[in-house]
């Protein structure tokens, strides 16, 4: 288990390797990435059950982990290699042609269970995930990221039935809410409204917490896995851009890349903890 | 007539007795359907295995995702749905997390093409075979008869990899062994010839077998070939046939667009360029009618397949 402090310092790191990840491939999406970084750090090392040394893609015999939000890759990609999936030195060759750190995630990178980027889907494998696993008799978890303007997809509204209607107590899904997407503020964009209330409508668990807050994701994590016959929504309010004064809060940094400029002032804001790669 | 109609039945019901065997040889095999276990003859097999029979309700996207999901555990999930549903409406998803993330999910496809009948063209689909051909990796499969897609669903439930295995709803003339295991990526050769190849799939074999034996009687020797699988396709015997007879005439239950037709002829333009000729719903939706009433309507009949047949034979003189 780490510490908050640990915590803290990793996703400082993650933030770092985000931005000049995206700076080097000169396109992605830094924004959600940076608002989800704190709950995926927390997620990959002190909540998940898998062995990065040994981690084969089968969702058996461990908790497996799927990012429906397929843009959050840079995060996702991070995350991966300082829990030690693969080398943090690969993490310079995303987007490049031959990487593995495909544009969205790819299967063939060490620690990704399913591809995504068409948004909406990944609920749905997790849930498949889950009843594979009840049926099975393994005790593991699923997770899986969604954004919040993802929610809009209505695949999510199917798999959210489908997970209740199962009982898939053992599926613990998250969005990420930070109430921005591309085209501006999800309120703007599509009128997206309470998404506690229409989880519970659905007949799940939700769970509201602090995505900038180690001890609020923790403890929400704890919560969810208390398996009372319901799947769980974590909803994590975040900020785009966290952690970055001039990306924070906006949608202009969805998917943009910051210049040179621009990444050595994100930079200097983020401290270097662990190494960048 | 080589072959013998041991009894009309339908396509669908082969997929359910198939389903039903593969599940008491393998219990990683799981049945999913989006509200449709009756249609698709699941019944049998929820009976049987009802903890491993996933209702999904209305709900197709999700349904292949969970499938996809389930085989990551290890398990071998046939999703089954109407041929447009379990195709067009849900092509992102197959390719996403099906193809692209090469999940061992079987795709079971009825009522397709016309012979749906009455339902009309909301519910037929004539560009599936075009949908699925179109993703790298998928493995298409269009058996013929009941025989042919009971041995058919037992050999996509052993193979490992994406399977669209595609039937029908009418009921339809069994003439195939009914012990004769299939072997994906053949061409079975039903008869032998020296004059024209019909090459054809699901509904349309039984047809061309009709044609062939009264072209036969016209002294013209046909050799039908069932491309039970269209993809990957089995070019060398193909090749081997347009070598012999020199005419290539394709018969299928979908439109030209992306079609067995267009498969053919890929592989002939470049290795054996022979006059062809192709019989398929063109370019059009299909409509409501009894299934006999749209064969005959979109050409699909023995009758058709000899006249064609004759027209090709003719124009290569």
């Amino acid at each position: 288990m780490k510490t908050i402090e640990e915590l803290s310092k990793i996703a400082s790191q993650v933030r770092r390797d985000i931005v000049r990840m995206v700076n080097a491939a000169g396109c992605g999406h830094p924004g959600g990435s940076m608002s989800s970084t704190d709950i995926l750090v927390t997620l990959f090392f002190n909540v998940m059950k898998q062995d990065p040394a040994s981690w084969k893609r089968s969702a058996e015999g461990q908790d497996a982990f799927i990012l429906s939000a397929g843009h959050l890759a840079p995060v996702y990609y991070s995350v991966l290699a300082r829990a030690g999936y693969f080398p943090k030195e690969d993490l310079g060759s995303l987007r490049r042609f031959g990487s593995k750190l495909q544009g969205h995630p790819s299967v063939g990178l060490p620690g990704v269970f399913q591809p995504s980027g068409s948004l909406g889907q990944g609920v749905a494998a997790a849930a498949g995930i889950a009843l594979g696993k009840k049926l099975s008799g393994d005790g593991n978890f699923v997770y899986v990221l969604c954004g919040d303007g993802e929610s809009e997809e209505g695949e999510i509204w199917e798999s959210a039935t489908f997970a209740a209607h199962h009982g898939l107590d053992n599926l613990v899904a998250m969005t990420d809410y930070n109430h921005q997407q591309i085209d501006g503020s999800i309120e703007d964009v599509a009128g997206l409204s309470s998404l506690a209330d229409r989880w519970l409508a659905f007949g799940w668990d939700v769970i509201e917490a602090e995505g900038h807050d180690f001890e609020s994701i923790q403890n929400a994590f704890a919560l969810a896995k208390r398996q009372d016959g319901k799947p769980t929504m974590i909803l994590f309010n975040t900020e785009m851009g966290h952690g970055v004064d001039f990306m924070a809060g906006t949608h202009e940094w969805h998917g943009k890349a910051p210049n040179a400029e621009q990444t050595a002032q994100a930079l200097a804001q983020l401290e270097e903890t662990l190494g960048d790669y | 007539m080589k072959y013998t109609d041991t009894g009309k039945k339908d396509t669908r019901s082969g997929f359910g007795q198939g389903l039903l065997e593969a599940g008491r040889a393998d219990e990683r095999v799981l049945a999913l359907t989006a509200d449709l276990k009756g249609s698709l003859k699941m019944g049998a097999f929820a009976k049987e295995f009802p903890e491993r029979f996933i209702q999904c309700g209305i709900a197709e996207a999700n349904m292949v995702g969970v499938a996809a999901g389930l085989a990551l555990t290890g398990k071998v999930p046939f999703c089954g749905s109407f041929a447009e549903f379990i195709t067009g409406r849900v092509y992102d998803q197959i390719r996403q997390e099906v193809a692209y993330g090469k999940t061992n999910v079987k795709l079971a496809s009825s009522h397709a093409g016309i012979t749906l009948g009455e339902d009309g063209a909301t519910h037929q689909t004539m560009e599936d075979i075009a949908l699925m051909r179109a993703i790298p990796g998928m493995t298409v499969l269009v058996p013929c008869d009941y025989n042919q897609t009971r041995q058919a669903t037992i050999a996509a439930a052993k193979f490992e990899g994406p399977v669209y295995l595609r039937f029908g709803r009418p009921s339809v003339p069994n003439f195939t062994d009914p012990d004769e295991k299939f072997v994906i990526g053949k061409v079975y050769r039903l008869t032998e010839g020296s004059d024209v190849t019909i090459v054809c799939c699901g509904h349309t074999v039984w047809e061309a077998l009709i044609a062939a034996d009264t072209l036969e009687a016209r002294g013209i020797h046909a050799e039908v070939l069932n491309a039970a699988t269209v993809k990957p396709l089995d070019e060398k015997a193909i090749v081997e046939s347009a070598a012999k007879t020199g005419a290539v005439l394709v018969v299928e239950e979908h439109n030209m667009a992306g079609g067995l037709g267009e498969a053919v002829a890929a592989v002939l333009v470049q290795h054996k360029p022979v006059p062809m000729r192709f019989i398929n719903g063109g370019d059009r939706f299909g409509q409501s009618g009894t299934p006999a009433v749209l064969m005959e309507h979109y050409g699909l009949t023995a009758a058709n397949i000899e006249k064609e047949a004759l027209n090709l034979l003719e124009a290569g003189r």
